[in-house]
């Protein structure tokens, strides 16, 4: 692999660009390895990259039944925060967060990090109570956070309405090095390095079945052959229920759809995120001028990756009062993908009833800015058979013990 | 959008005048049985890529409960049933097949 760099891009001005590399390789897959991951979106191709990165194996094959990143980790709206309350949610994503500032000169790869600040709205008395208690819950964590007075929100976000008839702003949670990322760059900077790896990502290629002998996994059946492997890790969220049903086990899982849309691009008139949820939205501008905007999810299984269309009237309606100007703004994209709920809106990161198997789901509607956390945690998990201390807490078995880790708000917004 | 038929009332309507309630025919289980077992019933979920059972209420009609099985890949739905059902109908079922050969059942 041939490094990115300024000298680089001036070497190939000179010969017409005909130096580039392809930035992955497409290889036929190999009869077996030693580890198979299911799911070549972020969070696969992240636990795939720091198996050979920290643990050294590289004989490793990433499945994708589509195209590379074309799941949710294409589809979301690229927020990047850790200002959770519970701990074992805030050693995660914080972890994330941290790896993410780093992660384009690791990558050699530019995901365009944009340590911008996330702001959440406190727009209820009780809402501004539960924010000044994540604030101080984030100082113990060791998470920088601070609950900023209408006046600063106001200073920050100038377009915004303080005195909204229904919702005024009362405050909000400002996390000043959260941000966004350019998501489609983190799959591709993952591809890349865990190709130059030796592993092999092999696109176009749907998983049929899941082979186990004495109660541990032997290989897996796919539209291109059978490919043996000793550990397999399953890693697609929203079809997660699938895959466990090949792999013999039921989860505490259910797939809706999310939607998100853009507005036509205009000039920068926001340069932070921007989080309310007692209305249901959020917004942020992304580098071409496109107002993001995200908002509820369906509340009945869906496998569509489209949304129902009241979802983003309501979102939008919600999100009017408090940002007038938007009012008079086009839409220009709607898509919707399927996320992976489960009973408490925290993530699984555990092993399985089926040997050598184990499964990271159950990201919901928040998993685009846990990608790199998440990889790392599983990552261990597959190397060690045992899950390391940022993965523990988020084993299967806490629902059958009653360790929930309620988050409820996994985006922040009361799914 | 998702249009549904109240079996109670009768009603056509869009989704937004229902409100969803999760898998239907659910085992239940309560004091004094396994934690596995309670934990099934409180947590585990079939989540199908495909024919669902599933409860709906008429929240902004007659305000019953009441069960739908549905694809949730397509979204169409092949019938609407009284909540008091314990499971499908033979029926229900024949019908859904003649739809969708291959589709491995209830289990």
């Amino acid at each position: 692999m041939k490094r990115y760099s300024a000298f680089a891009i001036a070497r190939e001005a000179f010969r017409q660009h005909s130096g580039w590399q392809r930035a992955w390789a497409s290889p036929e897959p190999r009869d077996a390895y030693e580890v198979v991951i299911v799911g070549a979106g972020g969070h696969g191709l992240a636990t795939a990259y720091y198996l050979g990165k920290r643990y050294g194996i590289t004989n490793v094959a990433v499945i994708e039944k589509g195209w590379l990143g074309g799941g949710n980790t294409g589809r979301n709206t690229t927020i990047i925060r850790s200002n959770y309350l519970q701990d074992p949610s805030a050693a995660i994503y914080e972890k994330s967060r941290a790896l993410y500032e780093t992660l384009s000169q690791e990558l050699n790869y530019n995901i365009m990090f944009s340590p911008r600040g996330v702001m959440m709205l406190a727009q209820t008395e009780h809402e501004k109570r539960g924010y000044l208690r994540t604030e101080r819950a984030n100082a113990l964590q060791g998470v920088e956070t601070r609950f900023i007075q209408p006046a600063e929100v106001r200073r920050l976000v100038p377009i915004i309405n303080i005195h909204g008839p229904r919702y005024p702003v009362l405050g909000a949670l400002w996390q000043e090095r959260a941000g966004t990322a350019r998501h489609d760059a983190v799959a591709w900077g993952y591809a890349r390095a865990c190709s130059a790896m030796g592993m092999h990502i092999i696109e176009q290629c749907a998983v049929k079945g899941v082979e186990s002998a004495d109660g541990a996994v032997t290989a897996v059946n796919t539209t291109k052959g059978r490919i043996a492997c000793s550990k397999l890790g399953i890693v697609v969220a929203g079809h997660s229920g699938a895959l466990a049903d090949m792999a013999g086990f039921r989860l505490p899982v259910e797939s809706v759809a999310l939607q998100a849309l853009v507005s036509e691009p205009i000039k920068p008139c926001m340069d932070v995120v921007v989080m309310a949820n007692t209305v249901h939205g959020y917004m942020s501008q992304s580098d071409k001028g496109e107002m993001v905007i995200g908002g509820g999810a369906d509340g009945f299984n869906n496998y569509t990756q489209r949304g129902s269309w009241h979802h983003i009237e309501e979102t939008v309606r919600a999100l009017v009062e408090t940002f007038p100007m938007i009012s008079r703004l086009k839409m220009l994209r709607q898509w919707g993908g399927i996320v992976d709920m489960t009973g408490d809106r925290s993530p699984i990161i555990s092993k399985t009833p089926l040997g050598g198997c184990f499964i990271n789901c159950g990201w919901g509607t928040g998993g685009f800015k846990a990608i790199p956390g998440s990889g790392w945690a599983m990552a261990e998990l597959v190397a060690k058979g045992e899950p390391g201390p940022l993965a523990a807490e988020f084993a299967l078995a806490r629902f059958r013990e009653g360790r929930f880790i309620d988050e409820s708000v996994a985006a922040g917004v009361a799914h | 959008m998702l249009l549904l038929t109240c079996p109670c009332c009768g009603v056509s309507a869009e989704e937004t005048e229902f409100a969803p309630g999760g898998e239907a025919h659910l085992r239940r289980f309560g004091p004094g049985s396994s934690d596995r077992e309670f934990e099934s019933y409180m947590f585990q979920r079939k989540n199908p890529r495909g024919v669902h059972f599933e409860r709906w209420r008429h929240a902004y009609g007659c305000g019953k409960w009441f069960l739908a099985a549905r694809c949730t890949t397509t979204l169409e739905v092949f019938a609407t049933y009284p909540a008091q059902t314990p499971e499908p109908s033979a029926e229900l079922i024949a019908k859904i097949r003649e739809k969708r050969p291959d589709w491995e059942g209830t289990q």
